[in-house]
């Protein structure tokens, strides 16, 4: 009971300093600027190809609105997401103990796992409004196309959005942790995930086996399936077990001040 | 209700805390004195749960600081050194989420933030941005956070820094009228404010305690060796000479002269009162006598002999200077004592 309280008060608290600066504000005009200019050009591709002559028969296959305008849209979203999460979580914990209110949170009846969790959910629903208000451009498509598109690969493609991101949002709570100063943490987070991105970029056919094993921790690899609309079970399990590895860190990081102190 | 068991707190071979052990009883309000980097802090911080100590045993409200920490975080309000307050929200919502995270029951969460704030007397401020409020003001909210969810112990350090006169009179009275219900330590450098608010104080230097008493009797201890302050219209040595016969009279130390005047503080043997014989001798030898006063040593002597020293019991505080004359033992005349300059003044003032 008090745990979900405690968890609460703390996403509470994150959502008030998120939106009581510019911080949320300027996360969410980047992210909903930068959507609704890939997706206007997916879909002047998109109008360009269904131009073409030959559509009807024996020509090339009219193309398919998932294919050419959500997918390719939520999948450019992907990198954003690299720019976006570490202004989300620089702060989380380096302007806590900077201004001193770690000295609040730490000396309160609530556990170091109550603050990470909060933290990280009221990081994570921050990233979850922005993909939601989003995805609202989509409905300009779903009202006017004929025959209507289908919906589950873009709710299943913005769920990917949001568990990779999360996943950003673990990593980079736990840098948070290691430093006072938050652009320290944000450019460390930033420098790092760039890293984890281009470890997919290992994976081909002619790679070995470990490079195959690094290029499996790229983030991104396993979003591909979901944006499709394909929830694969595995992918689900390496997102969660990314998430539950970076907040372990972030609780141990946590901890280990009472001893560092 | 406190109770602090040889607490010891290590960083490598540097000794922050070194066995530091007190018991606070309900209602107490205990003053914790000691220079700055004595431990005082360190100690606050491991009773509250912030850091872990090296070895020993902290109990708050029955409940062990290491074992049950929820228990113990649970039953204390604390003001750290720097008010623990986020400057982008305003004091209501602030107090707010701190009652949250305190875990006062929601029902009861507008009571407690109302009579926080009255107590406080931040009601001018309550929907002001903490980060537009004075120092004195976050400090005060600093304040309110520690006593929202009226636990039984409240920990404050140095709760009066940063605050005006005037707030700083208005906080040790609302210290004094928590004192009964909750049990405080308040840590402070500000010597008057522990005879004003304490009924007991722990004197701490170098991370050991080095005396444990009511402020009354820490005074009262020394003052037996109370000094008496002479001014007279006389050389230094002239009064040195008038006074060499009096009985009683264990040291003469020059305190400043200026434009013919001397000052002169003399240290009499324990229980004898030498005001009357000093002043017949002053006379006699024809000097005008200008002022003679009883100095009781203040709570500032007392905290100046215990940690500029190593640690040294109250009963062997000697005199900080050595005789410069010693009437009895004379038996030549005292060798010229050095004109007093200014700065041998200030340095006499500071080693006593």
């Amino acid at each position: 009971m008090s745990t979900f309280t405690n968890i609460g008060a703390i996403v509470r608290k994150e959502w008030q300093h998120y939106f009581g600066s510019p911080i949320a504000y300027a996360a969410l005009f980047t992210w909903n600027a930068l959507f609704s200019v890939f997706f206007l050009f997916a879909l002047n591709y998109f109008l360009e190809a269904s131009m073409n002559p030959g559509g009807g028969m024996g020509g090339p296959p009219k193309p398919n609105i998932n294919e050419w305008i959500f997918r390719p849209t939520l999948m450019n979203m992907a990198v954003v997401v690299l720019f976006v999460t570490p202004m989300l979580t620089m702060r989380l914990f380096a302007e806590e103990q900077r201004q001193g209110t770690w000295e609040l949170l730490a000396t309160s009846a609530i556990t170091d796992w109550q603050i990470v969790l909060g933290k990280f959910f009221g990081a994570a629903s921050v990233l979850a409004l922005m993909i939601a208000t989003s995805l609202l451009n989509f409905v300009v498509v779903f009202a006017y196309a004929e025959p209507k598109p289908e919906w589950k690969p873009v709710l299943t493609g913005a769920l990917a959005l949001l568990l990779m991101g999360c996943c950003f949002i673990a990593l980079g709570a736990f840098l948070s942790t290691l430093t006072k100063n938050q652009i320290v943490a944000g450019i460390l987070s930033f420098c790092l995930f760039l890293g984890i991105w281009t470890l997919s970029w290992l994976d081909n056919p002619m790679s070995s086996d470990p490079i195959k094993a690094l290029a499996y921790l790229g983030v991104t690899g396993h979003m591909e399936d979901m944006v499709k609309g394909v929830i694969d079970s595995k992918d689900v399990i390496f997102y969660l077990s990314f998430i539950g590895f970076g907040l372990f860190l972030t609780q141990q990081s946590v901890e280990s001040r009472r001893w560092r102190e | 209700m406190i109770e602090v068991a040889d607490l010891r707190k290590s960083y490598g071979r540097f000794d922050a805390v070194s066995g530091v052990s007190f018991t606070v009883g309900r209602g107490e309000i205990l003053g914790f004195l000691g220079p700055n980097g004595a431990g005082k802090t360190t100690t606050m911080r491991i009773l509250t749960g912030f850091m872990a100590a090296t070895s020993g045993r902290a109990t708050v409200a029955g409940y062990d600081v290491f074992k049950s920490p929820l228990e113990a975080k649970r039953s204390l309000g604390y003001l750290p050194e720097v008010p623990p307050v986020y400057p982008d929200l305003d004091v209501t919502s602030y107090l707010d989420f701190c009652a949250r995270i305190k875990g006062v029951p929601s029902a009861d969460r507008k009571a407690k933030i109302d009579r926080a704030i009255e107590k406080a007397r931040l009601g001018d401020v309550r929907h002001k941005l903490i980060g537009r409020l004075s120092k004195g003001f976050r400090q005060r909210v600093g304040i309110a956070q520690a006593i929202l969810a009226d636990p039984p112990v409240l920990i404050l350090d140095e709760p009066t820094a940063g605050l005006d006169p005037q707030q700083i009179i208005e906080t040790r009275d609302l210290i004094k009228s928590l004192g009964g219900d909750h049990t405080i330590i308040l840590s402070t450098h500000i010597l008057p404010e522990v005879s004003m608010t304490c009924n007991r104080v722990v004197i701490i230097s170098k991370g050991k305690v080095v005396a444990e008493d009511t402020p009354e009797n820490l005074t009262a201890r020394l003052s037996s060796k109370g000094a008496v302050r002479l001014e007279v219209r006389a050389e230094t040595r002239d009064a040195f000479d008038a006074l060499r016969d009096v009985e009683g009279i264990v040291t003469v130390n020059p305190r400043g002269s200026s434009s013919g005047n001397t000052v002169l503080e003399l240290q009499a043997e324990d229980g004898v009162d030498i005001r009357a014989a000093a002043a017949r001798a002053i006379v006699n030898a024809n000097i005008d006598l200008l002022s003679l006063s009883q100095v009781s040593l203040s709570l500032e002597d007392v905290f100046l002999e215990l940690t500029t020293k190593d640690a040294v019991a109250i009963s062997e505080v000697a005199p900080a200077k050595p005789p410069i004359f010693t009437p009895i033992a004379a038996t030549e005349a005292p060798p010229l004592p050095p004109a007093v300059t200014p700065a041998q003044d200030a340095e006499a003032k500071e080693s006593n």
